[in-house]
């Protein structure tokens, strides 16, 4: 044992002088030397290969430690060549890398057996930890945190003291501190440190490793680890909290997008229009197709898929828009009842039009590379594809509250809106503003379709998911009040997230709905009601 | 406001300074206004003057901000909803005649008969002859027998208007709101009208008429009361009103 | 003098659809029973079945057209009721199953076995009783209408957004009933039936009793409307759909009238669902989906609203026409045809079928003498304005 831990401080001092020093490795001798031993054939030669090869610090050294650990590295005895045989079948030359066309015929594995395992795996750690790739360290790092192994503490011990870069710096300090809290001879200053150092991680990992220490401590150990537990605990349930927000933004925003379209041609014009679901899911296709002709034709413009698709989906769900409004809905004004009824079935229609197309099966749409992956703030992880539907949620109302407010677009709607006779005789062609207006709407559930298409499953079903929860948001929020729908598109959303927990999924949901319900008793009209007599109408 | 109690008053109908503001429009602005028993009133006033918004505060439609309004001395009417309040005697003819188009003209009245409106009582009801009786009166007051199994929908707009005011009268209340009841009918119509509301007031109704025809509102030969902005302008006969200058100046722009 | 409310009930067209109900009610079941199976005559019992599922869908219409042709409102949830009223006829054939259920466990149903259940909830006490679950297949959605339009018409809840709330009541439901601790069999429902009151639930007899059974209840469910419709109540009830506010000054709790006739609409939906669950077999969440309760509201429009022959009428033959379309090739097809039966109907036809014929025969008939023109009033066809 004590022999195999010499060695190993061996290796790591000597690597450790490599890194500090930051020197090319370009001496032949000794590497080769070593590489060269493997094919001596005993495992005592192996092993002492081993630590000159990770002692030389040249860059191949960890390529052909792996090769030996998955059996892929190869021995000539008669001419003392050494091979590796990468994972494809590629023979090359361990000392060289130079490729070589085929293994000579008395080539034989080098053999591993217990023994020497252990001292490849410590050397490979050793390698890792001491790996020129900021990356690697910090992987194996968080490797000796979780497993805690106490005979890497020296290799730990090494590498922090050379390390500069500050996040590996302090990667390496929660190792260390990981491996002293169940040394048992660790002294108790140390080991205190060791806690303090947990406290300030501060995380689900900290906890654990806390929770598992061994027992039988001092008093001040223990007391430590009470309060360090506890701290953790309570900025463990403030991330938490923090987490269900976020989680909460994300929904409301999901919400949002898919209301939003609503807000316009339920909440401004009046219009219900239970095929709203549908113009989502025609965006989402449109994202669909644009994909498959990239895919097919343009690859290379994958990443732009989405913003190619935004503007087309615009057109598509708005074209549609307004040929429903000309061809159904300007029949059916002030029939309220009768709408509902006729947009629903242009919602089947639509539905089956789209089965029919592009059969009845969930459809594959990609994420771009910019909307995939995650990165962390604190105890969160914040997924990229959530964060941009969130930004792009609000992109797209802030643009529609701005068209509504300075175009002139925006100000015939509201004119139209507010007083229809008196526009009409101020010259406002009302009913090419109807059809507009519908087509907005029915626009920006396309552009929705688009968002949506990244977290959602494309399937002619799409829309019949958001109806029912775009309708309560707006109804939730105030009908004709774009700020109402944003108010209550987050607080539905947040909401939900934080009755999750206790209530589970769908117990939230129709916790939720239940409660729209109710509030909806107390205030017919939504958070933000319009007042006055124009409203009776 | 401290100074506020509950008193009671001999009016029919006593409205003490009520607000009522709509998204900060101040519709009805310290309005203040009463009404004895027997009595008919005309309301003037111009366009968002707050003429219909104050007969929807009687009704309970609206409620106000602030400020009293008491029925027959002791009622708070804003504590009532409409229907306890139509209950209470008061009845309204809309400013747009509001009658129930898809039924016949003495369905409409008969829906309109203070008598029992329970839904055990409208389930179970059977006419009776009092009943029957009192229609056919309404009937011969508004002129409308002839037309009585015709669809109220299929009316003339004035025929509408007695229509509803035959319905007021089925509803037998203490005190009637009547919005506009000349609107759309010809001279002689309104002259009959008048002739109609004065009969009415003098069985001892109280009478409240809002109506923008000056030849009408002198027909009726009442006091006057002018509002303007949701306030009370001017109150007097029609003769002091219309000399006011006040008066004068809200109507003819200043 | 007004009539007795039994013969107010009655015009002409009413006793016709009664009389050729009776007449189906009766015939169809004798021919199934009594004639033999090469007879030309034959009706076979699947036919039996399905008529008897399109006489429940009847029933379902004829609560819609009660509270939407008649009060104005639009109910999309309606089908919540109808699955309520065959969920607890569901309960009691499942507890009629008894030891003869996969596991043979002699109380718990087999979907309560399989979940590790060791006791029955408390909600399925009482459902081995007949007369109990039939109490309840009239309470539960009675009860359910009751508490929701409490809430819902006092604090004058109308129009569209009523018609949303009740959709999202439905959806709230179909994401309970879909969950396996909520008890009631999740996703799979209710099924594998044995016997109902001792009769064997798939034998011909019983099937023709059960269609027999429905023709019975729309019948009864009809004249309960009629009645309503052609009191004074019905009067009160046009009024407050075509002028809600102007009822209320003239002082009728229109609350109260909403209330009743909801409720009973309701009920009468979960006496629909309730013959519709023995006759089908199997009884699961898909009933509460939103989608359900619309495809029953385009019945009543097809068939004309406010007209309650219509509404029964209507249903029938729009699912005569799925069954024919989804069981033939153009299956695919069925969803745009109901799709444009939607747009094609409030378009141009919003009276729908039997209040369209009604209009026609009214401007052809000769002028109205005084006896003819009352009886058209009392007969309480009156058609909807378009406007709600």
């Amino acid at each position: 044992m004590s022999l195999i831990h010499l060695s190993r401080l061996l290796f790591a001092a000597m690597a450790i002088a490599w890194v500090a020093a930051a020197t090319p490795p370009a001496f032949a001798g000794p590497y080769e030397d070593a590489v060269a031993q493997f094919a001596e054939g005993s495992f005592a030669d192996s092993e002492e290969a081993v630590g000159k090869l990770v002692a030389s610090g040249n860059p191949r050294a960890a390529d052909i430690i792996t090769a030996l650990q998955d059996g892929r590295l190869y021995k000539d005895e008669d001419t003392k060549l050494v091979f590796i045989q990468a994972a494809d079948g590629k023979i090359s030359n361990a000392a060289t890398g130079e490729a070589v066309a085929a293994l000579p015929d008395n080539a034989s594995k080098v053999r591993l057996n217990n023994k020497l395992r252990r001292t490849v795996e410590a050397a490979m750690a050793g390698l890792t930890l001491l790996s020129p790739d900021l990356d690697k360290r910090v992987q194996a790092a968080q490797q000796v945190f979780k497993s805690h192994d106490e005979t890497m503490l020296p290799t730990v011990e090494a590498a922090l003291k050379a390390e500069k870069n500050a996040a590996a710096k302090q990667a390496f300090a929660e190792a260390r501190a990981a491996i002293l809290l169940f040394k048992s001879d660790a002294a108790d200053p140390a080991k205190l440190d060791a806690i303090a150092v947990m406290k300030a991680r501060g995380d689900q990992d900290a906890l654990a490793l806390l929770t598992a220490m061994p027992t039988e401590q001092s008093a001040a150990v223990t007391n430590a680890v009470a309060g360090a537990k506890a701290s953790i605990e309570r900025s463990l349930a403030i991330w938490s909290l923090v987490q269900n927000g976020w989680y909460g933004l994300s929904l409301g925003s999901v919400l949002l997008l898919a209301a939003i379209g609503l807000a316009i041609t339920f909440g401004v014009m009046g219009v219900i229009n239970m095929a709203h679901g549908e113009m989502v899911m025609l965006g989402a296709y449109t994202t669909f197709v644009v994909q498959e002709a990239i895919r097919t034709h343009y690859p290379a413009l994958f990443d732009y898929s989405l913003l190619i698709a935004v503007p087309l989906a615009f057109l598509v769900a708005g074209a549609i828009g307004v040929l429903i409004e000309r061809s159904v809905i300007r029949f059916l004004y002030g029939r309220p009842l009768e709408t509902l009824l006729a947009t629903w079935g242009i919602s089947l229609l639509l539905q089956q039009a789209v089965r029919t197309i592009f059969g009845a099966n969930n459809r594959e749409v990609g994420n771009p590379s910019w909307m995939s992956g995650a990165f962390d703030i604190g105890q969160i992880t914040i997924t990229y594809n959530r964060l941009w539907i969130l930004c792009f949620t609000l992109a797209v109302f802030a643009l529609l509250l701005a068209m509504l407010r300075y175009t002139s677009l925006g100000l015939e709607m509201r004119a139209v809106t507010q007083n229809r006779r008196m526009a009409a005789s101020m010259g406002i062609a009302t009913s090419r503003v109807d059809a507009l207006t519908f087509g907005l709407g029915s626009g920006i559930a396309g552009i929705a379709g688009v968002a949506l298409s990244q977290i959602d499953n494309v399937s002619p079903n799409l829309g019949q998911s958001y109806i029912i929860d775009s309708f309560m948001v707006v109804v939730f929020g105030g009908v004709g009040n774009l700020w109402g729908t944003l108010v209550g598109a987050f607080s539905l959303g947040i909401a939900n997230k934080f009755l999750e927990p206790f209530a589970g999924a769908v117990l939230g949901k129709i916790a939720i709905l239940v409660l729209i319900i109710l509030f909806i008793q107390k205030r017919p009209r939504g958070l933000f009601a319009l007042k006055g007599r124009a409203v009776e109408a | 406001m401290s100074m506020l109690e509950t008193r009671s008053t001999s009016a029919m109908l006593y409205l003490d300074g009520v607000h009522v503001s709509f998204d900060g429009f101040h519709a009805i602005n310290n309005l203040s206004l009463t009404l004895e028993p027997g009595e008919m009133r005309a309301i003037i006033g111009p366009n968002g003057a707050g003429k219909t918004t104050m007969m929807d505060i009687i009704t309970g439609k609206t409620k106000p901000d602030k400020g009293e309004v008491v029925f027959d001395g002791t009622v708070d009417l804003t504590k009532l909803d409409e229907t306890e309040i139509a209950k209470l005697g008061i009845g309204r003819k809309f400013q747009k005649p509001t009658v129930f188009e898809s039924q016949t003209i003495e369905d409409n009245l008969l829906l309109a008969l203070n008598v029992d409106h329970s839904v055990r009582g409208t389930l179970f009801w059977r006419r009776s002859n009092d009943e029957s009786e009192r229609i056919e009166r309404v009937l011969d007051i508004i002129r409308l027998r002839d037309a009585r199994d015709r669809l109220a929908g299929s009316l003339s707009h004035g025929q509408k208007q007695w229509l509803e005011i035959g319905m007021l009268l089925a509803q037998d209340p203490k005190v009637l709101l009547v919005d506009e009841p000349v609107a759309g009918m010809t001279d002689v119509e309104t002259q009959q009208t008048a002739e109609l509301l004065r009969e009415i007031n003098s069985h001892d109704k109280t009478v409240m008429v809002v109506e923008h025809d000056m030849t009408f509102v002198r027909e009726l030969g009442v006091k006057v009361t002018c509002l303007h902005e949701g306030t009370v302008l001017a109150e007097g006969t029609i003769d002091d009103v219309s000399a006011n200058e006040r008066v004068v100046e809200v109507y003819l722009g200043r | 003098m007004t009539p007795h409310i039994l013969t107010r009930s009655l015009d002409r067209g009413a006793a016709l659809f009664l009389v050729v109900l009776a007449a189906l009610g009766v015939l169809l079941p004798l021919l199934n029973l009594l004639t033999p199976e090469s007879s030309a005559l034959h009706v076979p019992t699947y036919l039996i079945s399905l008529f008897g599922k399109y006489v429940c869908y009847a029933i379902l219409a004829l609560s819609i057209d009660l509270i939407w042709g008649y009060c104005g409102i639009l109910s999309l949830g309606h089908g919540a009721f109808f699955a309520l009223g065959g969920y607890a006829m569901g309960m009691y054939l499942m507890r009629q199953i008894g030891s003869r259920g996969v596991y043979g466990n002699p109380v718990l149903p087999d979907f309560m076995v399989f979940l590790n259940w060791k006791e029955l909830p408390w909600y399925w006490y009482g459902f081995d009783m007949f007369w109990f679950a039939a109490v309840m297949v009239l309470l539960v959605p009675g009860l359910l209408a009751f508490c929701f339009g409490w809430l819902a018409f006092r604090s004058r809840v109308t129009g569209v957004y009523l018609s949303i709330i009740t959709q999202a009541m439905t959806y709230a439901l179909l994401l309970a009933f879909f969950r396996n601790d909520f008890g009631f069999g999740g996703n799979n429902g209710l099924t594998d039936f044995k016997d109902i009151l001792g009769f064997n639930i798939q034998s011909d007899g019983t099937r023709a009793a059960l269609f027999l059974l429905s023709c019975l209840a729309l019948a009864i469910g009809f004249l309960i409307c009629r009645a309503v419709v052609t009191s004074k109540l019905g009067k009160v009830l046009i009024a407050i759909r075509d002028a809600e506010s102007r009822t209320r000054f003239l002082g009728y709790r229109v609350e109260s009238y909403k209330l009743f006739v909801f409720t009973l609409s309701a009920c009468m939906a979960g006496v629909a669902g309730a013959l519709y669950v023995p006759q089908v077999g199997i009884i699961n969440p898909s009933e509460f989906a939103p989608a359900n309760s619309i495809e029953a509201v385009i019945w009543v429009a097809v068939g004309g609203r406010g007209t309650l022959v219509g509404a029964a009428l209507g249903a029938i033959v729009v699912n005569y026409a799925k069954t024919v379309f989804t069981s033939g090739p153009l299956a695919p097809y069925w969803l745009f045809m109901l799709g444009a039966l939607f747009v094609a109907v409030t378009l141009l036809l919003p009276k729908g079928i039997v209040g369209t014929v009604n209009a026609w025969l009214d401007s052809h008939k000769p002028p109205p003498t005084d006896a003819a023109d009352s009886a058209a009033r009392e007969d309480g066809v009156i058609q909807p304005k378009p406007a709600e």
